[in-house]
């Protein structure tokens, strides 16, 4: 964190960051063993599941590039539509990045950090200092619970019969309750609708993975304007 | 899953990130850019969900997988903690391949 020990806050009042960060970090270590049980599934090996959730660290990408290589997918669609799912980890980095001026250094290794969970808690904070720590203290937790979890499912996951336990159905069931908190706007809503309308269309004839990524065409919607006076005529 | 794919996808995941975070940085993305890539999110889980249910290969089928997803919308919707939604889809998933 900060280079030099703070020897007082100032009056700052850091109090409301830590125990939220831990519920966080709890309910994505519930996915994240979801992941590395999955992952070792489709193919993976601990090291593999292991370096994901190191490396990449953004959960609905790398649940969406294993879904796609288990259901016998390419590897270009699996990283194409992952990273179209990590697009937005972009638009994250700019709303936080005034609240976390440094070197070049510090800030690409903030970058890594700059996902929903962080970003959503450094957002929510009223003062430039508690945004900070809130910003670092999510990031510790997730990052934490994010491996440790993934690292109990891929150790455990070989040992399941994933079709006799249904396991299959985490991954439809973890995605289910990513997008639920999306779907707040009537355009989010269409979107999901859409995107839900391309890919089984689409499945028959494209590659396998390839519907995936297709689907992200849907949210060009986002450019239509909301206002719709002249329908009304 | 080849170390290709997941080497590939962490510095991809990774560019993205720095490409917001320090080369947009202090200033900002276009709005209809941002209005785009805010949707697609939504877009790609629910054409994942599609997949991860309703299709095997190219084709389009009705399984067992159906049941477990109805499950997993009724708990997200009522508000059940998440670990018990994922365990009581895959349960209902395991239990209606037992039975049929």
């Amino acid at each position: 964190m900060d280079a030099q020990h703070e020897h007082a806050h100032e009056g700052v009042n850091y109090d409301g960051i830590v125990g939220p960060a831990l519920a966080l970090g709890f309910a994505v270590f519930i996915f994240a063993i979801s992941f590395g049980v999955l992952c070792v599934n489709a193919g993976g090996s601990v090291p593999k599941a292991m370096a994901m959730s190191l490396l990449v660290f953004t959960g609905a990408s790398q649940f969406s590039a294993v879904s796609v290589i288990a259901a016998g997918g390419t590897a270009v669609s699996a990283v194409v539509g992952a990273l179209l799912l990590g697009s937005r980890n972009a638009i994250y980095g700019v709303a936080v990045a005034p609240w976390l001026p440094g070197s070049l250094k510090y800030r690409v290794a903030a970058a890594q950090f700059t996902i929903d969970e962080t970003t959503g808690m450094t957002l929510v904070q009223n003062s430039p200092a508690r945004k900070k720590r809130a910003f670092w203290v999510t990031a510790a937790s997730i990052y934490g619970f994010w491996n440790v979890g993934t690292l109990i499912g891929a150790l455990v996951g070989n040992s399941f019969d994933t079709q006799k336990y249904g396991l299959d159905v985490a991954f439809p069931a973890a995605f289910v309750a990513m997008v639920a908190p999306l779907l707040a706007t009537r355009k989010a809503q269409l979107a999901g609708i859409g995107g839900a309308v391309v890919c089984l269309a689409t499945t028959p004839f494209l590659p396998i993975g390839a519907p995936i990524v297709m689907s992200a065409i849907v949210a060009l919607i986002a450019l239509v304007p909301t206002q719709r006076k002249t329908q009304s005529t | 899953m080849s170390w290709t794919v997941v080497l590939v996808l962490s510095l991809g995941a990774f560019l993205l990130k720095v490409f917001g975070f320090v080369v947009i940085g202090d200033r900002k993305f276009p709005p209809h850019v941002e209005a785009v890539i805010a949707l697609i999110p939504a877009a790609l889980l629910c054409a994942l969900i599609m997949k991860d249910t309703f299709t095997a290969g190219h084709d389009l089928q009705i399984d067992a997988r159906a049941v477990g997803l109805v499950v997993a919308v009724l708990g997200v919707w009522r508000k059940v903690p998440i670990w018990l939604v994922i365990v009581l889809a895959c349960a209902a998933t395991g239990i209606t391949r037992a039975i049929s």
